[in-house]
């Protein structure tokens, strides 16, 4: 019983057990903690999954708005690509980054943080100005769906890489810390006992030669009692040898 | 990680040049150096430039959101597959030739997997 499972190695005493039993208690604590923190992780995540499902297929749409409308443009003033690929110089659509606390974990969130003002001014001056302007909103829309999804994304691998490993502890304590920490307190109070039943055993083997030995001195004396109430010259013995207690050896006086 | 994205605010694209453009129309487009935070995949861009850029733009501390355009995260698939870092978000986008397809995505794949079980 106490053998079985692997156990701490650990001194049997009294103290070890109190120690054993107060780590046993911290580790279930400890578990239910972890568990209860999974738990309001993995709602948030499932939450957040669905989302990203929903996000990525409204992307779809989102962004053929977009093309078809930059496809105005093109329409309207030619191919414009190559002017804006060149006048592009710093970002006017940047993001920031907010963090939101969810048991514990960190989970970024995107902001789109919109600067006025472009790089484009006069694209689109000759004629499609127009067109250019409404694309430009689109596509900005379009890239603030992105960047809502992008953070969805995020918490959702942030999420999942915390799960794992909060999963991973809650499995460590549940399936090798308690048991063996219970295999611990099993063993000691198994060794305990052994004790204990040794000792009373020892108590028992000493009683009995106690007793063994003062009814062989009893025996002993009631016979020199019979032989001194015989002969009278022998009391005097007696009383003499009863004197001369301390010369001769007595058995129980072991010092 | 958890204040390494505080100075992260900028958006980088890989993508062919219809969605380049668009998303320099947004004003996302910028240049600092000479170092662009786009790159225009045509059908004469070579797998290994992409690639480069595909490190390049995960590797850079001022990115925040990196977007690609599926066609081309297809063409780089392991890599893509292979990145699992949380910053840069990587974020596939579909382009106006190839419709947006789902099952091509590596997060949708692991969505799908998540649900699955």
């Amino acid at each position: 019983m106490s053998g079985a499972g692997p156990r701490e190695n650990i001194f049997p005493t009294r103290m070890a057990l109190t120690n054993t039993k107060l780590r046993l208690k911290g580790a279930q604590t400890g578990h239910s903690l972890l568990a209860k923190k999974r738990d309001a992780l993995t709602t948030r995540f499932r939450a957040i999954l669905r989302k990203v499902d929903e996000a990525k297929r409204k992307m779809g749409r989102v962004m053929q708005l977009a093309s078809f409308s930059l496809a105005e443009v093109t329409y309207a003033t030619g191919d414009i690509s190559y002017l804006v690929q060149e006048q592009a110089k710093s970002a006017s659509f940047k993001v920031k980054a907010k963090q939101e606390n969810v048991s514990g974990v960190v989970l970024p969130a995107f902001e789109v943080d919109r600067v006025p003002g472009t790089d484009f001014n006069l694209t689109g001056l000759g004629r499609g100005g127009q067109q250019v302007i409404r694309s430009k909103e689109v596509y900005a829309k379009a890239v603030e769906t992105l960047v809502e999804l992008a953070s969805l994304q995020t918490a959702f691998m942030i999420l999942d890489e915390v799960i794992r490993a909060t999963n991973r502890r809650v499995n460590a304590i549940e399936h090798v810390i308690i048991p063996r920490l219970e295999n611990t307190v099993k063993y000691i109070t198994s060794e305990l006992d052994e004790m204990d039943r040794e000792e009373f055993f020892r108590l028992k083997k000493v009683q009995g030669k106690k007793k063994r030995d003062a009814e062989k001195a009893d025996k002993l004396k009631s016979l020199q009692n019979a032989d001194a109430e015989r002969s009278p010259n022998v009391v005097e013995e007696g009383v003499e040898s009863g004197g001369d207690l301390l010369s001769n050896r007595d058995e129980d006086v072991i010092f | 990680m958890t204040t390494a994205f505080k100075e992260r605010n900028l958006l980088a694209v890989i993508g062919d040049e219809d969605t380049i453009t668009g998303m320099l129309l947004a004003g996302i487009g910028h240049v600092e150096r000479g170092k662009k935070n786009f790159l225009i995949v045509d059908s004469k861009t070579q797998v290994s430039a992409i690639e480069a850029a595909f490190q390049e733009f995960t590797e850079r501390k001022d990115i925040a959101i990196l977007l690609i355009n599926q066609h081309v995260a297809e063409k780089i698939r392991p890599t893509v597959d292979k990145y699992q870092q949380a910053f840069p978000a990587l974020l596939e986008i579909p382009s106006k030739d190839h419709p947006y397809d789902p099952a091509k995505d590596s997060i949708l794949k692991r969505v799908q997997k998540l649900f699955g079980d």
